[in-house]
């Protein structure tokens, strides 16, 4: 039983672990690739009135954290459900 | 009504809200002192979080950075909120779990040693009073331009209402009186922004105001502003870069895992009852403060342009001097802004050639205050926003003490020096504690450093080279051990502190700058600001190192870190 337990949190934390790296290189992309080092590349294009690299800069940055937190606490509420390992 | 009483009205009435709130609110034990007692609602915590981090930086200086920097502004935006996306993910429900009271205090149980935790201690006060002078700054300008008294009074003002405030609050008091503050400070911020969007563009919402086009024209608000600013000489704001992007890149990335370092924010999921209460605290907390920040580069390019088209406007002759507007004349006073008319023709020229720009002096800090006077909003705005400005000020200089002071009466005294004092005499000690914190601030509020975000950029600096490592690689891995993680923190908060002080003056006295500030020196081009994330680089690789050459953790502490993994079985923060 102890063993068990011991697998099946391990099997939690990786899980863990994947969601995060998958959320993470997310949060890289939107605000390191998209907003400084692509920046000019994207302002060729445009949205409204809005330069696209300046706007992931400037916007659409922080709508995406936004977002990556949230689904990040949701998906981790279900892991904790499903490891039963939820407080 | 004469907008200076009705700012006094305003003002006051807000003060009067939250010194009622701390003293229903006061700490009666530690436990309320450090952690509110835990069991506050994620949205509400959130809610706290937000105006506890969101700072006179924030709101006062942020805009103005943008609006004279254009997109090189942008690392302060993305700096400041990416870093919750790691505080959520990788700190907080883990710290959250071990509930303790203290950032120090798991660092301590963490790498099993004392002097750990009094390094922590360290990191934590040198972090947290550099953070407090940029909140001193934004107390003495809103102070000084609002209430129509000196700098230096407006600061003294300003501290005694913190003094008040922060001692008998404890975190209970401050968590209550900080959603009073968001709501303030969120009203003040967006009101004139709506107003000034629908003014310029016809649309309400400034995020798409930003993206639209000038009211009557077909022309839309950036490429018109890019115009403007270019004509007259200045580098076109969508593009405009500020130095390399090496270091802009190396600048958001200090800011991000700096803000996940500071430990007066992550001392505030210790106040939720739940691991998973804690991940979705972190979620509100950056809706409520990206509100602020999407918003800040619309009145930041609105507040430019209006800016340069009261001086300068299109197709008619300059702003004659003697016609100058209230606002003008009011900002004149407080020394901000500064005109010389170099031509004698008594008309303004605004321009980025210094032979001929006359206004010498346009102090990037009152941007978002004079906004709305230049925008000529009615009174109760003007008056909304100088509340604003102020709540937003008090509210993180409250939260910055509660850290420093948690860290010495509860890390210091009743960790280190003095373990056998009781509950009531800790109480005591932490309010002494945080009257001695405000003292030392407001010295060196009156010896600021930089414009606010600047100063406070340097804590960033601090808080990522030495903390968050430490708590990462705390979770993380296993094998860091005590000596790895003390010589880790030294080296990061070290190589920092050296690169920060050789530029900005030891204790940012500059005259103390032992070799004087060399640009052409800077390391790969990094600017002094942006050094946090290379000294988090050293920290890491100096603990991974050491620790690998030294023997693991013992078996209880591999034990503890495979606990604070699983959410299961989370307390109350709690003492012991």
């Amino acid at each position: 039983m102890a063993d068990n337990n011991q697998t099946s949190r391990k099997e939690y934390w990786r899980a863990n672990l994947r969601l995060m790296l998958v959320l993470l290189s997310i949060w890289f992309v939107i605000s390191y690739l998209c907003g400084i080092l692509f920046v000019e590349e994207l302002n060729t294009i445009r949205l409204g009135g809005y330069k696209l690299g300046f706007w992931f800069a400037q916007q659409g940055s922080m709508y995406g954290f936004v977002i990556i937190v949230f689904v990040y606490a949701r998906k981790m509420a279900a892991l904790d459900r499903k490891f039963e390992v939820n407080d | 009504m004469e907008l200076q009483t009705l700012t006094y009205i305003v003002v006051g009435m807000t003060f009067a809200v939250y010194i009622g709130i701390a003293f229903w609110a006061r700490a009666g034990s530690t436990s309320e002192f450090y952690v509110a007692g835990g069991g506050i609602h994620p949205i509400a915590n959130g809610m706290a979080t937000a105006a506890d981090w969101m700072s006179a930086a924030s709101f006062i200086s942020m805009a103005g950075l943008i609006a004279f920097y254009g997109y090189g502004g942008s690392v302060f935006l993305m700096g400041w909120t990416g870093g919750y996306v790691l505080l959520a993910m990788l700190l907080a429900p883990y710290l959250r779990k071990h509930g303790k009271f203290t950032v120090p205090e798991f660092i301590g149980d963490r790498y099993y040693s004392k002097v750990a935790r009094i390094v922590a201690v360290i990191c934590l006060i040198v972090a947290s009073v550099t953070y407090v002078i940029g909140q001193m700054k934004g107390i003495g300008v809103a102070f000084s331009r609002f209430l129509e008294v000196s700098y230096e009074m407006g600061l003294l003002v300003g501290m005694a209402i913190v003094f008040v405030y922060a001692v008998v609050g404890g975190m209970k008091g401050i968590t209550y009186t900080q959603i009073a503050q968001y709501c303030v400070l969120i009203c003040a911020y967006t009101i004139p922004a709506v107003f000034i969007s629908l003014n310029l563009t016809g649309n309400p919402v400034p995020q798409l105001g930003l993206g639209s086009m000038l009211t009557g024209t077909e022309t839309y608000l950036l490429d018109r502003l890019d115009q403007v600013v270019t004509e007259l000489g200045f580098a076109e704001y969508t593009t405009q870069a500020r130095l390399s992007t090496l270091n802009t890149f190396v600048y958001t990335l200090s800011l991000m895992i700096g803000t996940a370092g500071l430990p007066h924010v992550i001392i505030r999921f210790f106040t939720v009852s739940k691991v998973s209460d804690a991940r979705v605290s972190a979620g509100w907390a950056l809706v409520f403060i990206s509100i602020l920040y999407t918003t800040a580069p619309a009145v930041a390019a609105m507040a430019r342009l209006n800016l340069h088209e009261t001086i300068q406007p299109q197709n008619a002759e300059n702003l004659a001097y003697a016609e100058r507007p209230a606002w003008f004349k009011n900002w004149e006073k407080t020394g901000l802004l500064v005109f010389k008319d170099k031509n004698n023709d008594g008309l303004i020229s605004y321009t980025a050639d210094p032979d001929t720009n006359e206004m010498v002096k346009v102090d990037r800090d009152i941007m978002v205050l004079a906004n709305p006077e230049v925008a000529r909003l009615p009174n109760w705005v003007i008056a909304l926003v100088a509340a604003g400005g102020l709540a937003a000020a008090l509210s993180t200089a409250a939260g910055l003490l509660l850290a420093i002071a948690s860290a010495i009466s509860h890390d210091l005294l009743k960790g280190v020096i003095r373990p056998d004092i009781t509950e009531k005499q800790e109480l005591t000690a932490s309010r002494f504690a945080m009257a001695g914190a405000i003292a030392l601030a407001g010295y060196l509020g009156f010896n600021p450093p930089d414009f606010a975000a600047g100063t406070v950029a340097l804590a960033f600096g601090l808080a990522a080279s030495s903390i968050f490592p430490a708590l990462m690689m705390g979770i993380f891995s296993k094998r860091i051990n005590k000596e790895g993680a003390i010589a880790g923190m030294i080296a990061g908060l070290t190589v920092t502190l050296l690169y920060v002080f050789q530029h900005k003056g030891v204790m940012f006295i500059a005259s103390t700058s032992y070799l004087g500030d060399m640009r052409p020196n800077w390391f790969m081009g990094i600017e002094p600001n942006a050094f946090g994330a290379v000294g988090a680089a050293i920290n890491f690789i100096v603990a991974f190192a050491v620790s690998m050459a030294t023997k693991a953790p013992p078996e209880h502490i591999q034990h503890m870190v495979e606990n604070i993994r699983i959410p299961a079985g989370a307390s109350t923060a709690q003492s012991h």
